[in-house]
């Protein structure tokens, strides 16, 4: 069910790159509502005279069943009054939102999951599922230099049986983009991947040559982010326009009609 | 102290209270049954139908400006033969009044969805928006010139038996020509505003935000001009006005209904705050109370 309700920032962490860990919980007390791994929120931001519409921001992670993480990339003005919000902050937010990833009947399968910059963040709490529903799981995480991935790789660490570091300028890890890690030559029975666009459609590249399951979470722009507006439209093989925000925002990259 | 919050359209129209949600900004109703009750609301407008389906325009439809949004969605929708076989039986549960609202490229378009429609009896009324463009009157918008809006009316007239509403553009030199236009054309109400043409460009990328170039202004950065525009018309016509235009809560409402508006409808906040229709029916009623008013009657088009 979804719902909007008044949250309290518990916690904002600044990492190296400028992102920042933010945990929330609810006002009332309550449970969370149970959340899929890329599934995500609106928050609206009232800190900001400029932003109007909710900011669509990804579930990072949920703890002990009340705390809810969010991995916030400072963008524009929206984003950055977001992230200088301090520690007891009331935030309006509304979850938990569109499809997430597909992670069932995963156990004995060897995945791979791959992130880029805030696209790492849903990967976190579908790491965890996988590793729990018995899957192999190996984390390939991109970013320009050491700052970008620093403080990231650790939170997969608990749950993936690899985390393989990329970075454009080689100061930490594989030197190149995060497809050309070695890692990426073996055998996988499915990809999921997050991040910036151009590197989502590398891998989707990748996943098609090889005849791989693959998922990809697009970011199209959003208003209402219930399938109310049809703002946030992508176009697909099977259905024609549909709605990021009920159908995604998670896709299999074989209805992705643009990115053939 | 019974507060009452009923308002009568006319032609059979009669609302619980004066608050509707605005076309396109309200899906088919059941996108919002999740956080409210849509039987508190007067009623709902659900998406324009066209005769054919339509997917709309391509993406990017959607641009952030301030206190506002422009869209350019373009009228997707299944199509008024998909809506009456699927989505008009999720409807017909509701107490509140549903309305549907039309487009179509050219006249014939417009007669022909109401026709399909007319026989579904919890369709209490139709809003037939003439700001699309006429494919045969050379693309200009039939909202746009007085006779054309008149074309539309009269012959949506003739096929349509229950309430029928025209909501007029704002895009135009005298919103109250048109409105007086379509009255004579025997419109039983008339709401403005539909959204203001506008544009954002993206000087980094040096292109439009938006793939149409143009699109919809709509938020409170519209709402001082809609006010003006309602209360023009309302002292220039005798049928209800229905206001919408930028209405974030009750003060808001209440300010058209000040300047002569029968009722309301909610569009763009319902995406901030999917239960902003139904604190605006609370909003009203709480000032009603405060104020000792009896009837929503006595606050329209004091000034
Ligand atoms: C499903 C989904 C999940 C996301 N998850 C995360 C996340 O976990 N962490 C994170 O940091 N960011 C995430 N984003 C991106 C985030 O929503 C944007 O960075 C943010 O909306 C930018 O707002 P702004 O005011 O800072 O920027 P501005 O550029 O000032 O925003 C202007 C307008 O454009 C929209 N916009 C700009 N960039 C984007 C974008 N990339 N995606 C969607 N709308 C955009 C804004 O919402 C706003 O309406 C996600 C986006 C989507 C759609
Ligand atoms: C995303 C979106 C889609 C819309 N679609 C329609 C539509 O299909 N038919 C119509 O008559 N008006 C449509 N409108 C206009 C609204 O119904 C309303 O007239 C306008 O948004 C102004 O009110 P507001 O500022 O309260 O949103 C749409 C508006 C938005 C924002
Ligand atoms: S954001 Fe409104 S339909 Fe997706």
């Amino acid at each position: 069910m979804k719902q909007v309700k008044d949250f309290i920032l518990t916690g904002n962490r600044t990492l190296p790159s400028g992102c920042h860990l933010m945990t929330f919980v609810p006002a009332d007390g309550a449970k969370l509502p149970a959340i899929e791994p890329g599934q995500f929120v609106q928050v609206k931001v009232d800190n900001s005279p400029k932003a109007f519409l909710r900011r669509p921001i990804s579930v990072c992670d949920v703890r002990y069943e009340t705390e809810l993480v969010l991995f916030v990339k400072p963008q524009g003005e929206g984003t950055r009054c977001l992230v200088e919000l301090p520690e007891n902050s009331v935030v309006n937010i509304m979850l938990p939102l569109g499809r997430g990833f597909s992670c069932d009947e995963c156990n004995g399968h060897k995945v791979l999951l791959v992130g880029g910059g805030v696209g790492a963040a849903p990967l976190v709490a579908l790491c965890k599922n996988l590793a729990a529903g018995g899957a192999d799981v190996t984390v390939a995480i991109g970013g320009r230099s050491r700052r970008d991935v620093a403080g990231v790789d650790v939170l997969y660490k608990p749950y993936a049986s690899k985390v393989l570091v990329a970075t454009d300028d080689g100061s930490c890890g594989h030197k190149g983009v995060v497809t050309s890690l070695p890692g990426f030559d073996e055998h996988y029975d499915r990809i999921y991947c997050c991040g910036p666009t151009p590197m989502m459609k590398a891998v989707a590249r990748i996943a098609r040559a090889k005849d791989i399951w693959c998922q990809v979470s697009l970011e199209n722009h959003m208003a209402c982010g219930i399938g109310a507006c049809l703002c946030c439209v992508e176009n697909t093989s099977d259905r024609g326009n549909v709605c990021v925000c009920t159908e995604g925002p998670v896709f299999n990259i074989n209805r992705l009609q643009s990115w053939e | 102290m019974g507060i009452n919050l009923k308002v009568d359209l006319g032609a059979g129209l009669k609302l619980d209270n004066p608050v509707l949600t605005a076309s396109g900004t309200f899906g088919f109703g059941h996108q919002y049954a999740e956080f409210i009750d849509l039987n508190r609301l007067g009623g709902f407008i659900v998406k324009g139908t066209t005769l054919e389906p339509r997917q709309g325009n391509p993406a990017p439809r959607l641009v952030e400006t301030p206190s506002g949004m422009i869209n350019a969605v373009g009228l997707q929708n299944p199509g008024v033969e998909d809506f009456a076989k699927y989505i008009y039986p999720t409807l017909t549960g509701f107490t509140s009044k549903v309305i549907v609202n039309i487009s179509g490229a050219q006249v014939s378009d417009y007669v022909k969805v109401a026709e399909i429609l007319a026989p579904l009896e919890k369709v209490s009324a139709i809003e037939v928006n003439i700001s699309c463009p006429n494919v045969k009157g050379g693309g200009m918008s039939f909202g746009t010139s007085p006779e054309m809006a008149a074309e539309v009316t009269a012959a949506v007239r003739k096929v349509w038996p229950r309430h029928m509403m025209v909501k007029l553009t704002p895009n135009v030199t005298s919103v109250v020509q048109i409105a007086k236009a379509v009255e004579a054309a025997g419109a039983d109400s008339v709401s403005l505003v539909n959204t203001f043409l506008a544009m954002v460009v993206d000087v980094e990328r040096r292109k439009a935000c938006l793939s149409t170039v143009t699109g919809g202004l709509s938020g409170p950065a519209i709402r001082p001009i809609a006010v003006r525009m309602v209360w023009q018309v309302a002292q220039a016509v005798k049928i209800p006005v229905v206001g919408l235009g930028g209405i974030m809560d009750a003060s808001d409402a209440l300010q058209f209904i000040m300047a002569g508006a029968t009722a309301v409808q909610i569009g763009t906040a319902n995406f901030i705050d999917p239960a902003a229709s139904v604190k605006v029916v609370d909003g009203i009623e709480d000032y009603c109370r405060r104020h000792n008013v009896a009837d929503i009657s006595e606050l329209r088009g004091i000034i």
